[in-house]
């Protein structure tokens, strides 16, 4: 019985590691490119919802739907006037800028907001749970799982049923040909990131919600939403689903075993996977 | 009128010329053909004129204005539509998707929409949903030249439509190019395959290596004119 726990809670904690990762996922499967301030963001985004629930009394639902045109913007700005100009054969510059960003937004924060530890209040949502018969899970990791399936479902509406969408692959196959049909591409990567940013404040929720932060936890969710894109195939949402699973069945497995080796274990089956299949479970045709 | 030329034309990749000095135009309703061998510089021109390849804005002239410096979306948007060398369709896009996106950003008026396109290449109403890339050559080409369409354009460029197909496949593509012509838009085709650029073309240019050589009315043209201008006098 435990283990059926276990195995419920480790798939409902892939839901927020998937939320980590599907802008990661989105943006490297238009654009190639690899946000390496991507966790920051995400922690960015907490402290956003967190302050505009402190100043407006808002509860954080309201607060993320403030929130989330604001960090659209961001990072529409982010990508028209700093990414575009580094994005090109070469991907050592995007690498290098995003990792300076990084950076500069871990120390900015920071200054704005200290380095105490930090929670957005959810109210009695924190605690509440729900018996389904075998096993008893939190009301807030099912919303979570909720969510990130509604955000991956909601993703791939806009990809495969909207000329925006259209756009995007079309943009991702053959930037200069997609330009030969009226379309820009740098028009189309500075959507993309800002909608990248619309799905980090949705993770920033729910994390801000479920545990602690501060400015320096960043870089660590980026690593497990870089796993959870690489475990699942670069570009393919679903697979950042089926990733972040993995990747949260190994940590609850490992904790249930010794609570040291949470972290340890879903690192090592990370590597397993990359061991077993290199390109991830459900690699796009074309990258 | 003239709805396109370009003036002293001159393109380079890196250190290599490709173009010195080109002179076309294009007039409305017309259709012109660019033959010429193998790096005569013909795909270059269309480069150019698309934007893909910068230049001095005056070089390239649209309705008389400069559009030499304009980024391809731009040109396009003000109705130069391109069919690229080798196809070039989306692959994550299905056939219809494909000519979807042709229209997307401009759409003028016209007549041509995804059941006109249907109509000039049936077969394609067959495979609508299938992949681009799953296609045979023959028929990639056609969803190339119907997103070209799609958009109704002013002006059609076309980028080696028969390189690397079948005699019997050409012959169904250029089938359909009166119907092209009698829409209205204003066409170049680049073509090595001379005999077929002649027979949809009002005028014929020939280029090698980069100018050109001839320039004269297609239906007198001589063969030994086309000739010289293709291989040059040592020929």
């Amino acid at each position: 019985m435990i283990w059926i726990d276990t195995l419920v809670q480790g798939i409902l904690l892939g839901g927020l590691y998937a939320l980590f990762a599907a802008g990661l996922s989105l943006v490297f499967g238009i654009m190639r490119l690899v946000n390496l301030a991507h966790g920051d963001m995400i922690i960015f985004a907490a402290f956003a919802i967190l302050l505009i629930t402190g100043s407006l009394g808002l509860n954080p639902f309201l607060a993320a739907l403030i929130a989330a045109p604001l960090m659209f913007a961001l990072g529409w700005a982010l990508q028209r006037f700093v990414l575009n100009h580094v994005l090109g054969k070469d991907i050592l510059p995007p690498l290098l800028v995003t990792f300076g960003l990084s950076v500069a937004l871990q120390n900015g924060m920071l200054e704005a907001f200290s380095a105490d530890s930090q929670r957005i209040p959810a109210g009695p949502l924190e605690s509440a749970s729900v018996n389904l018969g075998i096993v008893t899970v939190g009301w807030m990791p099912l919303l979570t799982f909720a969510t990130a399936i509604a955000v991956i479902v909601g993703l791939n509406q806009i990809f495969y049923r909207t000329a925006l969408g259209r756009a995007f692959r079309a943009t991702s196959d053959d930037p200069v040909t997609a330009s030969l049909m009226g379309i820009a591409p740098k028009g189309i990567f500075a959507i993309a990131t800002g909608l990248a940013m619309v799905v980090v404040t949705i993770a920033a929720l729910y994390l801000g919600m479920r545990a602690n932060f501060d400015p320096s936890i960043g870089p660590a969710r980026l690593i497990y939403a870089f796993e959870a894109v690489i475990i699942g195939g670069l570009g393919s949402l679903w697979g950042t689903l089926a990733g972040g699973i993995i990747i949260g069945v190994a940590q609850t497995m490992g904790a249930a075993i010794n609570p040291e080796w949470q972290i340890l274990s879903g690192h090592i089956a990370f590597l397993i996977v990359l061991l077993i299949r290199p390109r991830g479970l459900f690699p796009r045709a074309v990258d | 009128m003239i709805l396109l030329e370009t003036k002293g034309l001159t393109a380079s990749y890196g250190q290599f010329r490709a173009l010195f000095g080109v002179d076309v135009s294009l007039s409305a309703g017309e259709t012109v053909a660019i033959i010429g061998a193998n790096s005569a510089g013909k795909s270059t021109l269309l480069r150019s004129i698309t934007g893909v390849l910068r230049n001095d804005p005056s070089m390239v002239l649209h309705r008389g204005e400069a559009i030499g410096a304009l980024p391809p979306e731009i040109v396009m948007q003000r109705g130069i539509a391109m069919v690229p060398e080798g196809r070039k369709l989306f692959p994550s896009l299905s056939v219809e998707e494909n000519l979807k996106i042709g229209g997307q950003v401009r759409r003028a008026i016209g007549p041509w929409n995804l059941e006109a396109i249907y109509d000039l290449f049936p077969i394609l109403r067959e495979k609508r949903n299938v992949p681009g890339t799953a296609l045979s050559g023959g028929q990639q080409q056609m969803v190339a030249i119907g997103r070209a369409l799609m958009s109704n354009p002013e002006v059609l460029l076309c980028d080696e439509i028969s390189l690397g197909l079948a005699p019997v496949v050409i012959r169904d593509i250029y089938a359909a190019m009166p119907r092209i012509k009698a829409s209205g838009a204003a066409i170049i085709v680049v073509e090595q395959d001379i005999g077929r650029a002649l027979s949809v073309a009002d005028r014929v240019y020939c280029m090698m290596e980069g100018r050109v050589t001839l320039s004269a009315p297609a239906a007198t043209v001589s063969r030994d004119a086309i000739h010289t201008a293709y291989f040059g006098d040592a020929a």
